[in-house]
């Protein structure tokens, strides 16, 4: 963010203080300082994690980003990057490594498959898309989305980071927290635990 | 150096027949070839052809579902590594269960993960083999998908294009036609909350069963757990080991995180609908694995490309070639803990390389610029200049750096150099190919062996070396990027004038009914891609023989007596793609 | 090897060391001219490259190749009233081609007699199914469906577009496609003539 957008409050400074002080809302700095240093999940599925290592190398490099710091652990990671086809044998994993991530915690589905299936949606053992199952905060399309527009899809994650407030942030409201998202299950086919009254009834309908 | 083989003598010059009267039955069929024999021979032919006949090298081994005649067959493709032609044999298998075909694991260690999927997507149950456990899906999962009767969720009709799309034109999305909103369904009355089975358990058992070492303390053995999350498995690649203290003593690699279906999309889609989703398997290496299945194709078509289609062909896997071992080589290092530096410096010279793709072909990866009878489009305006600019000043420059930047430094040696040694016999056993096969002293590269497309025009060598170490493979990548260069600044050289296709563009290509077996040296290794055509529009079978996944089968041979760090090690110098292995 | 342990390492680092020391000079070399100009974004991506590679996206881009695809749009044609006519006849061979079955097209129908006429009365593109593999553009008769040089499309939702955040003009596709659309139009126009032609 720029230093003068960054320094401007919503009411006025007197012309005799702007050049000594800088005041700036809690949420701008906050959200300044959370965007610019978004530390994504090491973590690369498919053809997709190939351009995901192309943004990281010098070309594109997304240390401009401050998103250079790639976690294998997601207990350290802000942002995750689902680079790839999504398929039923790893759903599980995915899932729980979402829900290893501490808050505020982000999801980028890059590329056709992430997002909706891409072109494998059709085959047995693939997910048709990773939103039926975690929340995903911005779809990058593609196939697979060049780092350019990965780049891209990541300035869409520091503008929704940008538009947030502390005040209204779902990680420091009161309450619990929220919840962990059940880990599906490998049996005949995959199974969502939420679905489970569904799939006992769903074939007797 | 390899001895090229002057004009290999096909297989049936051989006459089988006469050398195993009463065994061999030829395959008939219209457009077949090779020898169809009985459960009952196929040990005892098995071993003839590889000791007495020198046929060394299993290639492939895949079944095929021939729904309407009621049978199951099991082709295998085996090679000399002397170079030339193949033997096709098959078993066919009433299609009932249980299937059974005895396994040639004992004979042919190469077959056991290829034998594996075929159980896993088929369910033809093969008798004797050591590991008989699912492999791409899980254990429990429902049915044998490639089976032609079995239909995933989503199924809508038996081929492409559907009529939903055009003319009928609804807009429905597939998934809210489903029940579950997803892509599921589950056998009728299945209760999830009665589900009792572990789909790991299996896996732990196959672990436990290795020979303990009797001598010295007993100590207890553990099991870790490397992936399917891991920043060194080169994707969702999972290793699951045995431990003594910090030795290996018994390896499994797991896999089947990347299982999209190629095949069965595959057989659904039409013939040039299937050169895209080629690009997505090795999907480091997009252009080889087109022109394997450009190649398979226009063998049952009988089409010959146009000469300058053929250069630009050669040029392109070339390219291809070094860029993959460029990542490769940077892979490995960041393996070894030289932690991204390295491959800084090789992602730099990919990405010029890439820029020639993408001009070319459009596309940075996913080039799909390989038609059936030449490629898509000439090469746009420039771009010979920029190859001839990133050939013969840049790219050997450059490559000298990177070697004198690794070749010599101490870590990478005493990392690599005599770790995780894969000798020539096992290598051939285990059906390793590419660098792999070729740094345990193997001169086999299908380029010299069987020389497809106009190979045999080109100057180069072989690259081999003896110690089939770590060290040696890393050492094979960066001689066979010499060589490459080489083959490209003759190409461009000799490039000719004239059209680069040699049929009409068709978006229905006109198959005749038939089998073939494509192979071409990609940059993991030998890629083959088995069609069968029954002339119509979408191919009955569509097999790729991937060298990632095959090369795996010599991963646990390697590693075991090894340390666990050497472990990633281990896997970066085979250079998997995930995308290959699974399919 | 029976030399100096750590000779290698050091020749390992002399590499890097001379690398490090080409960012500076070949920045000195451009006299501040090196970013944030086409020449040096292609002096960055040319066999000449050295020193620091990085191309400042989203300040700088690097120019896609004519040939680049990304997801598919449909051309229309202004005419001189500004109406807009899709080149697209709703023929269908796109969709039939497409390897993952992304495209959905609704013919319209003539009102008075019910056959159908050639125009798309829906077109919808999932671009979460698109592989962008071009198939659709290579083997459009009529020149009207084409691959776009658009990528920065990252949105908070699913991309799924229909007909009109689909349709593009075709002064938009010779601006990024020069050299085809020349050609294409030159084939059309023979076509055309040969046409009257026979007519006649």
């Amino acid at each position: 963010m720029e230093s003068n957008e960054l320094n401007s409050p919503d009411y006025e400074i007197p012309p005799e203080l702007q050049a000594q002080v800088a005041i700036t809302s809690l949420d701008k700095i906050y959200n300044w300082g959370r965007s610019a240093s978004v530390w994504p999940l090491m973590f690369g599925l498919a053809c997709c994690a190939i351009e995901m290592i192309c943004a990281a190398a010098s070309r594109f490099d997304i240390a401009r980003f401050g998103m250079e710091i790639m976690r294998p652990s997601p207990r350290q990671s802000d942002l995750m990057i689902i680079s790839g086809t999504v398929t039923k044998k790893m759903i599980p994993i995915i899932v729980r490594l979402y829900n290893q991530m501490p808050e505020p915690k982000y999801v980028l589905a890059m590329g056709a498959c992430a997002s909706g299936g891409g072109p494998f949606k059709e085959g047995y053992n693939v997910v048709s898309g990773v939103d039926k199952f975690i929340p995903v905060d911005v779809y990058v399309p593609g196939c697979p989305p060049t780092p350019q527009a990965l780049l891209n899809g990541l300035m869409k994650i520091q503008e929704k980071i940008k538009g947030e407030s502390i005040k209204t942030a779902r990680w420091y409201q009161k309450g619990p927290d929220m919840a962990e998202i059940p880990v599906p299950m490998l049996g005949p086919d995959l199974i969502d635990p939420r679905k489970i009254t569904l799939i006992q009834n769903g074939k007797k309908n | 150096m390899a001895t090229p083989v002057a004009t290999p003598a096909p297989a049936q010059t051989l006459d089988l027949p006469a050398r195993f009267p009463g065994v061999l039955n030829p395959d008939t069929r219209p457009g077949y070839s090779g020898w169809i024999l009985d459960n009952a021979n196929l040990l005892k032919f098995a071993t003839a052809l590889r000791d007495e006949l020198g046929y060394d090298y299993l290639s492939s081994v895949t079944a095929v579902d021939y729904l309407p005649e009621g049978k199951m067959e099991v082709v295998y493709h085996v090679y000399k590594t002397t170079g030339g032609a193949g033997v096709v044999f098959k078993i066919q298998v009433p299609r009932a269960d249980p299937m059974e075909v005895p396994s040639l694991v004992s004979i042919y260690p190469g077959a056991e993960l290829q034998e594996r999927e075929a159980w896993d997507l088929f369910g033809i149950k093969f008798t004797g083999h050591p590991d008989l456990r699912r492999i791409l899906m899980w254990e429990g999962f429902a049915g044998h998908p490639m089976r032609k009767d079995w239909h995933e969720p989503y199924f809508e009709e038996e081929a492409k294009p559907l009529k939903s799309r055009w003319p009928d034109g609804r807009m429905i999305m597939a998934e809210s036609k489903n029940l579950f909103g997803d892509n599921i369904s589950y056998p009728d009355g299945f209760n999830p909350e009665s589900q009792t089975f572990d789909p790991e358990k299996a896996l732990y058992e196959a672990l436990r069963s290795y020979q303990k070492d009797e001598v010295g303390l007993d100590t207890d053995h553990i099991i870790v757990n490397m992936g399917p999350q891991h920043p060194s498995t080169h994707g969702v690649f999972r290793v699951a080991v045995v431990l003594d203290g910090e030795k290996i003593v018994n390896l499994k690699p797991v896999m089947g995180y990347l299982h999209r279906n190629h095949e069965k999309i595959g057989e659904r889609n039409t013939f040039i609908m299937n050169m895209p989703y080629t690009d997505r398997l090795d999907y480091l290496s997009s252009m080889s694995n087109n022109f394997g299945y450009a190649l398979a194709v226009e063998k049952l078509m009988n089409v010959k490309p146009t000469e300058r289609a053929e250069y630009i062909r050669v040029m392109m896997a070339e390219m291809t070639r070094i860029a993959s071992h460029l990542m490769a080589i940077g892979a490995l290092l960041n393996d070894l803990g030289a932690y991204f530096t390295p491959m800084l410096y090789a992602l730099e010279e990919r990405e010029l390389l890439l820029d020639i793709f993408e001009a070319v072909s459009g596309s940075r990866m996913m080039c799909n610029y390989f038609r059936f009878g030449g490629v898509a489009r000439d090469l746009p305006e420039g771009t010979l200049q920029k190859i001839k600019g990133l050939f013969f000043e840049r790219l050997p420059r450059k490559i000298e750096e990177i070697d004198r930047f690794l070749s010599e430094n101490e870590i990478i040696r005493s990392r690599g150099i005599g770790q995780g040694v894969l000798t020539a016999e096992d290598a051939i056993k285990y059906s390793a190919a590419g660098p792999l096969l070729r740094a345990s002293g193997i001169p086999y590269d299908v380029r010299r062996a069987e020389p497809y497309s106009i190979y045999d025009r080109f100057e180069f060598d072989v690259v081999v070396r003896t110690n089939g170490d770590i060290y040696d493979r890393l050492m094979v990548r960066f001689d066979e990027i010499r060589q490459s260069i080489r083959i490209v600044q003759q190409a461009v050289k000799q490039l000719p004038n004239g059209p680069v296709m040699a049929l009409k563009p068709m978006y229905q290509v006109r198959v005749p009914p038939g089998e073939a077996y494509g192979r071409v040296e990609g940059p993991k290794g030998e890629l083959g891609f088995y069609v069968i055509s029954n002339g119509k529009p979408t191919p009955w079978r569509y097999h790729v023989r991937a060298p990632s996944f095959i090369n795996l089968t010599a991963f646990g041979p390697i590693c075991i007596g090894q340390k666990l760090a050497d472990v990633v090690a281990v896997l970066g110098s085979i250079d998997i793609v995930l995308g290959e292995v699974d399919r | 090897m029976s030399d100096m342990v750590g000779k290698g390492i050091l020749k390992s680092l002399s590499v890097s060391l001379k690398r490090f020391a080409e960012t500076y000079l070949d920045d000195l070399s451009w006299l501040g001219k090196r970013y944030r100009t086409d020449k040096g974004i292609a002096h960055r991506g040319s066999k000449d490259a050295r020193g620091i590679f990085t191309v400042q996206y989203p300040e700088e881009k690097i120019p896609v190749p004519e040939e680049f695809r990304f997801v598919p749009f449909l051309v229309y044609d202004e005419g001189p009233n500004g109406e807009k006519t899709l080149r697209c006849t709703s023929c269908g061979i796109c969709a039939k081609v497409c390897p993952p079955q992304c495209i959905w097209i609704v013919r319209s129908t003539d009102p008075a007699t019910g056959r159908p006429i050639p125009d798309p009365a829906k077109f919808t593109i999932d671009a979460d199914l698109c592989m962008n593999c071009g198939l659709c553009a290579e083997f459009c008769p009529f020149d009207a469906i084409k691959m776009d040089h658009d990528y920065e499309l990252a949105s908070f939702t699913r991309n799924v577009y229909d007909e009109t955040k689909l349709s593009k003009s075709a002064k938009y596709y010779e601006s990024i496609r020069p050299v085809n659309a020349r050609r294409e139009d030159a084939a059309r126009a023979a076509k055309a003539a040969s046409r009257t032609g026979q007519g006649e």
